[in-house]
């Protein structure tokens, strides 16, 4: 027992470099958007000087606000697809195809952001559609959905099949079956897929790129075109308040799946 | 416990059908079922009446198709030919939610979201039954499988012997026409497994429901059952009495699946009035009673069950009225079994086979206890002998 549960010296070492490694650059970042200095590098001592500025920049504000409308929009109708998917792959187990089909939805998981934001970029414009807010929705649903449908089909599976039998037994017809007693049960997986979309779509710079028009730049797009006119410490005040969001959302994600697997047999992965 | 429960079909009836067939006549009709699974026919042309207030056990080694056949009546599976008949209206088509019929699963499947007191009124609810009536009905039930007090409780917060009756508590709280349960007691350890079977069984007598329970434990279906059905490879092998399951087994199969019994291989010899002898390769000529149904010439095989095997030192010990021609089996004992209310003596024949008897242990200190290596005599009448065919 001793053995497992003490850490060596070398494995307190390496854990302390690892978490280093993955969080003295955003320590760092978070440091500085208090930073009272003009000059990114020197410390000019504590300030609110830069969240300030940050809040009088309206084109930075609009990129804000943009992100989050695509982000909410996006994450709804992807985990509204991803659901549905997840419930046609985990319960109509005979359908024909559907080893393809879960492939295929699976695909934009290890496919090139590149690639999906360039094909999309490239129906749009076969379409003639508009660039702006809702291509970018479109292409983030498209992004996020199977995250979604991985989340959620995780907890159906490990869902006995026989409760939603026992609901039908009790006089339920399939769907209020699934309405009354699945749909409870898979809900903070649901949520988790929501939050992990919202997450994804914010951050999104590369498929953003591709597929958003003029006058409608997200916030990664703006700060990424500050930052090529040399960064300015607004910058980080900015980044330092979008960690802070995901780091809530992320929170309420795992403590929804918490809940999840408290409920039922086991965890949804988050 | 309460009172008795109305049985009578009210408007507030949450099973909404018909009144309850008196005891006694005909409840359910399975006609010729079959369910097959690709090539594979689970339940393979089973035909069945069962009688309104019975308690029927569905018995069989795993895979034999006794699930499937309760699931196809609770309308989880369709029959892929024959009809089921419940009050004279085939409903081998109907959904599981338009059948007057509920099932207690085998892991009770409780919904883990909801309290003992909302898994058991959901069913209510789904009824359309008036919240008032609901509160009523639902009280009732906890009453009637005893779980006072624990009404606010998750399916999480209870032992497995309480789960079982939330289960049972919510599959009667609709008042079917017919309870299914799917290996009820499995999971209960044995002491409270035999606790529940006698609940079980006074509950299904108060009520009057009809109960058809399936079960792979052959000592449960004996206990519990008024009648039982065996089924092999999809098909029903007999349907009978507890009773006459164990004494009068149709066939060697179901001899051997319950109970234990002594197997004697052999050919019929002779027959005297009402005597058959029967030459056996292990025990040497057996005189039997005629069997009721005449078995074919050719290969049979004399079945005796161990605690009908009477041992003792020298012979056999005549009764005053009983049989004179006996069967008489000489043989050294060679293993002892002592299970408590009984000993199993094992005893080598010298014709070369074995016999088991079962010996009740009616003194606490037995001075006559057989050792290992003694020489006995087995012995039996031939009228606790079944002919079988082999």
């Amino acid at each position: 027992m001793r053995r497992i549960t003490r850490l060596s010296r070398f494995n307190i070492a390496s854990l302390a470099l690892g978490l280093a490694f993955l969080y003295l650059p955003i320590l760092i970042l978070v440091i500085y958007s208090f930073n009272a200095s003009r000059l990114v590098t020197v410390w000019g001592g504590w300030s609110l000087r830069w969240y300030h500025e940050f809040f009088n920049d309206r084109a930075m504000i609009e990129a804000a606000w943009m992100s989050l409308r695509v982000a909410v929009s996006s994450a709804t109708i992807a985990t509204l697809l991803g659901t549905l998917a997840a419930v046609a792959l985990s319960r109509g187990e005979r359908f024909r195809g559907r080893t393809l089909f879960s492939g295929m939805l699976y695909a934009p998981l290890v496919m090139p952001e590149v690639i999906t934001g360039l094909s999309l970029l490239l129906l749009f414009v076969a379409l003639n559609a508009e660039r702006g807010f809702w291509t970018v929705t479109i292409a983030h649903t498209t992004l996020t959905m199977c995250f979604v449908a991985v989340v959620v089909q995780s907890r159906l599976g490990s869902l006995d099949r026989s409760l939603e039998e026992a609901a039908m037994d009790l006089g339920c017809d399939p769907v209020r079956a699934f309405i009354s007693v699945t749909l409870p049960l898979i809900a903070p997986a649901i949520a988790a897929g929501w939050m992990l979309a919202f997450t994804l779509s914010l951050d999104d710079l590369v498929i953003a790129s591709f597929t958003t028009g003029p006058g409608s730049a997200t916030l990664p797009i703006r700060i990424y075109s500050e930052v090529r006119l040399g960064v300015k410490p607004e910058i980080n005040a900015i980044c330092t308040l979008v960690i802070a969001l995901i780091a809530v959302v992320i929170v309420i994600a795992s403590l929804a799946s918490k809940l999840s697997s408290s409920q039922g047999e086991s965890a949804a992965p988050l | 416990m309460t009172d008795e429960l109305p049985r009578t079909s009210t408007a507030s009836n949450a099973a909404g059908g018909d009144p309850y067939p008196a005891a006694g006549q005909p409840l359910l009709r399975i006609e010729g079922v079959t369910r097959t699974f690709g090539t594979f026919r689970a339940v393979d042309g089973v035909s069945l009446d069962i009688k309104a207030g019975e308690f029927f056990a569905l018995l069989g080694p795993s895979g034999c198709g006794k699930t499937t056949l309760l699931r196809m009546l609770a309308g989880f599976e369709a029959p892929d030919e024959g009809r089921i008949l419940l009050g004279g209206k085939d409903i081998a088509q109907a959904l599981p939610h338009e059948r007057p019929i509920n099932m207690m699963f085998q892991n009770y499947a409780l919904f883990p979201h909801l309290s003992v007191r909302d898994n058991i009124a959901f069913g209510l609810k789904r009824a359309g039954m008036p919240r008032a009536e609901i509160a009523i009905r639902v009280a009732e039930m906890v009453a009637l499988v005893k779980l006072e007090g624990l009404e606010k409780r998750k399916p999480d917060q209870l032992s497995g012997g309480q789960r079982q009756r939330v289960a049972l508590a919510r599959a009667l709280a609709r008042r079917p026409q017919l309870l299914l349960l799917d290996e009820p007691l499995a999971a209960l350890d044995k002491k409270l497994r035999e606790s529940t079977q006698g609940e079980l069984m006074e509950l299904q007598r108060r009520l009057g429901m009809t109960f058809i329970i399936v079960t792979h434990d052959q000592e449960e279906a004996m206990t519990m059952a008024d009648r039982i059905g065996v089924m092999k490879a999809g098909k029903l092998a007999q349907v009978a009495s507890p009773r006459e399951l164990y004494e009068a087994p149709r066939s060697r199969w179901i001899a051997e699946f319950v109970g234990d019994i002594n197997l004697f291989d052999g050919e019929s010899k002779l027959r005297d009035g009402h005597r058959l002898v029967i030459g056996t390769r292990d025990a040497g000529a057996l005189v039997v009673a005629e069997p009721r149904e005449p078995v074919g010439a050719g290969r049979l095989a004399v079945a005796i069950r161990p605690e009908k095997v009477k041992l003792s030192r020298r012979g056999p010990v005549s009764e005053a009225g009983r049989e004179t021609a006996i069967n008489r089996l000489d043989g050294v004992i060679a293993d002892i079994c002592y299970l408590g209310g009984t000993t199993t003596y094992k005893v080598k024949l010298d014709t070369g086979g074995t016999v088991q008897a079962s010996v009740a242990n009616s003194a606490r200190i037995d001075v006559d206890a057989y050792s290992l290596n003694q020489h006995v005599v087995a012995w039996f009448t031939p009228d606790d002998c079944v002919v079988l065919p082999s």
